[in-house]
């Protein structure tokens, strides 16, 4: 006999049944019997925002890290168009996140109600899947097939709209069963065509310039797949890239790792995909911050493309061998085919394709003229990762220069500990990340590697740190300038740096104090390393105002019209006149 | 300003499209919920695709399924890219591309208003019979008239319903289906 319960503890109780132990949200008057709810038990925590955006970057960065679907709730209205950004995100980052928004009641939809928004309107382009619940008998089932929508698959957010007075309608709680969905339409397909995997490891046994080109879905796809590429790549002895969103799947302290490829990527892994005569994308889906001008993007290479959503599958690229699977899976399904074909890896025939990486690696890309009056943000973030390297340390970062910093000088040997908004480029991620992150790993170090605009975004969250205890802390590299904005008005727009600068910037120090967290300014590069020892001794959250070089430009850099092998290294000078009136044309 | 003058760049790499469209018409089989046409249609804006026609019935009442019909205009690349983005969405069963799968048939059903009098009535008349459309509403001024065929029947009956008075024309858009005993 299936339970009694109101809607709004049916919610609580699917959330409890689904395994979820933290949520994120922000109580509203469509909300009440939900929140009322979740007051009359102790197994979930929830977690109060201060704007919802923040609750739903807090969910991604909980998800991220965690491999475990982030929980959103908020009310109705404002409250659902706040999450709407990070909605978006989590769709284009590929994230598993259950939004729960509550609705007017039923009998009001439509009659522009005090707070109502047509939710499942506005989300319907950024979710995976949305929901409507018009009768409280549909809510268990849709309850748990939006996690299961969330998780399996190519992951992303789901939206559960739920009216007021279906919250308060009394019906049947059924636990989860995976029979009884609604959709029998939705299968994601997860293991790889074995004849397709057995035509990639006969290239992969012939080529002589491979190169692996790694991505999100390695992440997505959880811990093991990680380990199965490290496995496959030292089987084969082929050099390993990965996009910003795959960091930390291959680790970055193998000898065999390139770096990040793309516009900021190192020279060696973005010529490395350029002349390369096989690549094997694990994951990654072609994205334009890699690809660089289609037309001229890897020329002369045979392509396998391994990923568990079909529609990626030659959407930009044209590639020879398509796997839609798990990226797990296929691995393994690789590693075996490779073992009995050989016991060797490909040593002696891609040694001159290594020896030729080796004089693109010390061109060293990522070098940058340090100085001993102003600090550089590169040196700043080399140092950071020098001092917390022992440590099991979490990145988050916000969107720009300072994120692309971080992608180059910070490492990572694991995957999970990289956090960033890639797809959507969201300023303001990275700090509520950090509170979701540090919600789920309260006794691990996490830090938010941010810039002095982007942060103020979602500033507000600080308050929401300090109210959990959650001991965050913010490496504000602070240059007083939307950096990326000014570099590229700097290559592209003569120089004319509209609106590109950051005045009356807050006393960041003071700010940090005003939420009961903790200050701190350096500018002397001499001090820095003290600095940020005392940010990490701190056992509550800190802003720490690193007051950097205001004109520094994020080098390398693949220009606009320009195909890989044609990226600015760091001591070019005069970047201005790189960029040529073909590429200038290529609006 | 002289901004007009200045080489603008961009922070994207856009490469010419070379390939012609070409027009395709796509049978999706999904489940019959509120909110599924607003899925569908959202998903040609939101990714620029160009729909010519778009219909959608219930079509097997027990299963909870309907049949849209889409006939859209795009390259070889993106007709391949609106199957597999139409098959992303949750609600979705099948999509199939029944111009590429073989000469599906194809119908379309309008009704025709023509006002008139004296000679024209009869021409009217005479070439509704040729194109076998039939007479479903008449008063002394007017017919209204029901065709059903191809596409291109009906248009060519509507330009010759011009000269004769045409008034206003209402299409249901278009219904297709594959030959042969297989279903989809």
């Amino acid at each position: 006999m299936a339970e009694q319960m109101t809607g709004a503890e049916m919610v609580v109780q699917a959330l409890i049944d689904q395994g979820v132990t933290h949520i994120f949200g922000y109580p509203g008057g469509a909300a009440l019997p939900i929140y009322d709810a979740i007051f009359q038990q102790d197994a979930i925590t929830h977690v109060l925002v201060r704007h919802e955006q923040g609750a739903t970057h807090m969910a991604e960065g909980y998800a991220r890290s965690t491999g475990k679907p982030g929980v959103v709730l908020v009310t109705s209205g404002p409250g659902a168009t706040n999450a709407v950004t990070g909605l978006t995100d989590a769709l284009m980052d590929s994230i598993p996140l259950v939004c729960i928004t509550a609705q007017v009641p039923t009998t009001l939809i439509g009659s522009d109600a005090f707070q109502e928004c047509d939710t499942v309107g506005i989300t319907r382009s950024c979710t995976k899947h949305n929901y409507l619940i018009k009768k409280v008998e549909d809510l268990p089932k849709v309850m748990h097939e939006a996690f299961h929508i969330a998780t399996t698959g190519r992951p992303g957010p789901v939206v559960i709209d739920i009216p007021k007075d279906v919250q308060f309608a009394l019906g049947e709680y059924l636990q989860p069963n995976i029979n009884g969905f609604r959709h029998s339409s939705y299968k994601p397909h997860v293991e790889g065509d074995i004849e397709a995997i057995r035509a990639a490891v006969d290239l992969m046994l012939k080529a002589e310039r491979p190169v692996f080109y790694t991505g999100g879905g390695v992440i997505n796809s959880g811990p093991e797949a990680a380990t199965h590429l490290r496995e496959l790549a030292e089987l084969t002895g082929f050099p390993v890239t990965s996009t910003l969103m795959g960091l930390g799947a291959f680790p970055a302290s193998n000898k065999q790792w390139l770096g990040m490829l793309g516009m900021h990527g190192t020279y060696e892994a973005n010529l490395a995909m350029h002349d390369c005569d096989l690549m094997i994308n694990i994951g990654a889906r072609f994205d334009d911050r890699i690809t660089g001008r289609i037309d001229a993007f890897s020329p002369h290479s045979t392509k396998i493309h391994v990923d568990i959503d079909p529609a990626q599958i030659n959407k930009n690229v044209r590639v020879d061998i398509p796997i839609v699977g798990d990226c797990g899976l296929v691995l393994e399904e690789m590693i075996r085919i490779w073992r009995s074909r050989t016991n060797e890896p490909r040593t002696e025939a891609i040694a001159p394709w290594w020896e030729r990486i080796r004089t693109w690696r010390a061109v060293n890309s990522l070098g940058f003229k340090n100085s001993d009056t102003t600090i550089k943000p590169q040196h700043a973030i080399q140092r950071l990762y020098e001092l917390t390297k022992d440590r099991d340390v979490y990145i988050t970062t916000e969107v720009g220069q300072h994120q692309m910093w971080a992608a180059q000088h910070f490492h990572f040997d694991k995957p999970n500990r990289w956090m960033t908004s890639g797809g959507l480029g969201t300023m303001g991620y990275g700090l509520p990340a950090a509170v979701g992150v540090q919600v789920a790993h309260p006794d691990a170090l996490v830090i938010d590697i941010a810039g002095e605009a982007s942060v103020q975004m979602t500033m507000q969250e600080m308050s929401t740190a300090v109210q959990y205890r959650l001991p965050i802390k913010v490496f504000i590299l602070n240059n007083e300038r939307m950096g990326m904005v000014r570099q590229w008005q700097d290559l592209l727009h003569g120089g004319r740096y509209a609106h590109s600068y950051s005045e009356s910037l807050p006393d960041f120090v003071k700010l940090a104090e005003a939420y009961g967290g903790k200050g701190i300014r350096c500018d002397d590069p001499a001090k820095l390393d003290d600095a940020i020892r005392e940010m990490l001794d701190y056992p509550g959250p800190v802003l720490f105002d690193v007051m950097v070089e205001k004109d520094e430009n994020c080098l390398p850099m693949i220009p606009s019209g320009k195909p890989h092998n044609e990226i600015i290294l760091p001591d070019t000078a005069n970047i201005g006149s790189i960029i040529d009136e073909k590429g200038r044309q290529l609006v | 300003m002289n901004a007009h003058l200045q080489p603008t760049g961009s922070a994207y790499f856009l490469t010419k499209e070379t390939d012609s469209p070409e027009r395709h018409t796509l049978s999706v089989l999904v489940d019959n919920e509120p909110g599924i046409l607003a899925r569908i249609a959202g998903l040609f804006t939101a990714r620029g695709y160009n729909i010519e026609s778009l219909t959608v019935s219930e079509t097997e009442h027990e299963k909870n399924l309907s049949r849209i019909t889409v006939v859209v205009v795009a390259t070889p690349k993106v007709l391949v890219q609106i199957k597999l983005q139409l098959e992303r969405l949750v609600p979705v069963h099948r999509v199939h591309d029944l111009t590429a799968e073989g000469a599906a048939l194809e119908r379309e059903l309008a009704l025709v208003k023509v006002a008139g009098t004296g000679e024209h009535r009869v021409e009217t008349l005479r070439l509704a019979d040729a194109f076998r459309a039939q007479v479903v509403d008449a008063s002394t001024e007017s017919f209204v008239f029901e065709i059903t065929g191809k596409p291109s029947k009906i248009e060519q009956f509507i330009a010759l319903m011009v000269p004769l008075g045409l008034v206003e024309v209402v299409r249901t858009g278009l219904a297709a289906i594959s030959r042969g005993p297989q279903g989809m």
